[in-house]
């Protein structure tokens, strides 16, 4: 409970029913012995009342808990500071525009410990100093870092890290962060602001100092301004975890530093890193570039875990990339808009990489159907999908 | 950029391979930044490192020498370059450093493929 963002609270069940009565013989049913620990006369204890889609006013909270009498209370009330908490909880479903007047269900029973819901709220994005674009949201952040198992003193690295809010969520969780991005603008913390009344950002709107706002400033290791296909690393196996969002080519481009004659004529340059920057990154290349250089510098058992955008009329399980040294753990998928999803994948290392996995699976027909979507941004702005909306419609009428 | 990175980075200009290590480091502006020491940290980074002149490499038992940690601790850790610049052992080429962030972005040609 300690990791999670997903579980508000985890209870001991006593009883369970769909109405009181039931409850309270489900409650009479549960040895006795299991409850006396927790109810003798020298503990404290209060129970609450939780009810889902429905208010109570006091006096019915009251009255419910009344109703509990019968059980083998012996310990004191104590409203502020009680040792054990117990709760009743009533189900009355999920549709807000339909209440019920009794609950579906109702359950009695022990509290154990309360998850990490409240950090959504207190990383939220709303309130944190330095955003983009495609900050990503603070439960995600959180969730992303539970999938790479994150732990203390590990190291991890964002090689697209943005304004850096994935390392906020490792750096809570105890670990050491590096993160890259290819735009000096952003890692830097300069140029336009993302908030809307905003223009510029300001002084304190920068990845550490996101971090300081958490107090985990002694997490941060460094950014550098770098293009993920050309990683600077020496040679070796440094990170327990690479979490990152890639670009999509959609809200922010994909890039990749390019020569002279890849610029299109009017295209603005970074005026700092004087560096020219190519735009035809093709994604398919870039999540190839992304799985090879986790498969390099991740330490045995580390893990990868990042967001990879599909065409949802067309994706198969088969075009998730693939990589002789890494393993599948998971696949989950989030909507973006009717047609279009992302998936998070996240895989471990379970081999050690030997140089020639760089080439053998661009042979592997595994990899070759993701090829196709290079095209995720074509597909996403083209007519195609209005169309399909379109016929859509016209169906259902 | 703390020196722990820098003792992570090599050169990847084109044909310079493994001699891209060490970068040689020009700074112009140090700050030194108190961190709060973490031994099991440091003792985890120490393997990592590639400890080029150090003339007998890190003894025995290291992971419980505090003093030993202390000082790697504050050498890696705590000294934060602000200025400065990274050179390619091999090519020359030089890396700025500005605001305490290197910039490594070498164009296409300079690259390897």
């Amino acid at each position: 409970m300690k990791r999670t963002v997903c579980a508000k609270s985890i209870f001991e069940l006593w009883g369970h029913g769909r109405s009181p009565e039931e409850l309270y013989s489900s409650l009479k049913n549960y040895p006795v012995e299991k409850m006396v620990p927790f109810l003798h006369s020298d503990s404290t204890y209060k129970i609450k009342i939780h009810t889902f889609n429905k208010t109570l006013t006091q006096e019915e909270k009251v009255k419910r808990i009344d109703a509990l009498e019968f059980l083998p209370f012996e310990g004191k009330v104590n409203l502020k500071k009680p040792q054990h908490i117990f709760s009743v909880l009533e189900d009355y479903g999920l549709d807000p525009n339909c209440i019920p007047e009794n609950p579906h269900n109702i359950y009695f029973g022990r509290w154990i410990a309360d998850g990490q819901r409240e950090l959504i709220e207190s990383y939220s994005v709303k309130k944190r100093h330095f955003i983009g674009n495609t900050s990503m949201d603070a439960g995600l952040s959180f969730i992303m870092a539970n999938h790479g198992k994150v732990k203390e003193n590990d190291i991890v690295f964002d090689p697209f890290v943005g304004t850096g809010g994935l390392l906020i969520a490792s750096a809570h969780f105890g670990a050491y962060v590096y993160g890259t991005d290819i735009d000096y603008n952003t890692v830097h913390g300069l140029g336009k602001a993302s908030r809307k009344n905003q223009k510029w950002r300001g002084p304190d709107e920068n990845i550490r100092a996101n971090l300081r706002q958490y107090g985990l400033e002694k997490y941060y290791l460094d950014v550098l301004v770098s293009d993920a296909s050309k990683p600077s690393w020496r040679k070796g196996t440094y990170f327990d975890a690479i979490i990152t969002d890639p670009p999509y080519g959609i809200r922010e481009s994909t890039r990749r530093t390019g020569s002279q004659k890849e610029i299109p004529k009017g295209m603005e340059k970074c005026p700092e890193s004087h560096v020219p920057v190519s735009l035809s990154y093709h994604l398919s290349d870039m999540f190839f570039d992304l799985l090879n250089f986790a498969a390099e510098t991740l330490v045995l058992g580390g893990r990868l875990v990042y967001w990879l955008p599909v065409y949802t009329p067309e994706y198969t399980e088969e075009m998730v990339p693939w990589h002789p040294c890494l393993k599948l753990i998971s696949n989950c998928e989030q909507k973006l808009s009717s047609h279009t999803s992302r998936r998070l994948i996240t895989m471990e290392k379970v081999k050690k990489f030997e140089n020639r996995d760089q080439y053998s699976h661009l042979l592997s027909d595994h990899f070759l159907p993701y090829q196709g979507h290079n095209s995720f941004r074509e597909k996403y702005f083209s007519g195609v999908t209005k169309r399909i909306a379109k016929e859509e419609k016209s169906s259902q009428e | 950029m703390k020196l722990l990175t820098h003792n992570l980075l090599s050169s990847h200009v084109r044909g310079v391979g493994p001699r891209g290590f060490p970068l040689r480091l020009q700074a112009t502006e140090v700050r030194i930044n108190p961190v709060e020491f973490n031994p099991d940290f440091v003792a985890r980074m120490i393997p990592k490192l590639h400890l080029v002149e150090v003339p007998k490499g890190p003894i025995e038992g290291y992971e419980h020498d505090e003093k030993f940690l202390r000082q790697m601790h504050h050498v890696l850790l705590e000294v934060d370059v602000l200025e400065g610049t990274l050179q390619c052992p091999e090519s020359g080429r030089l890396f700025p450093i500005s605001r305490g962030i290197p910039n490594m972005l070498l164009s296409d040609e300079e690259t390897e493929t």
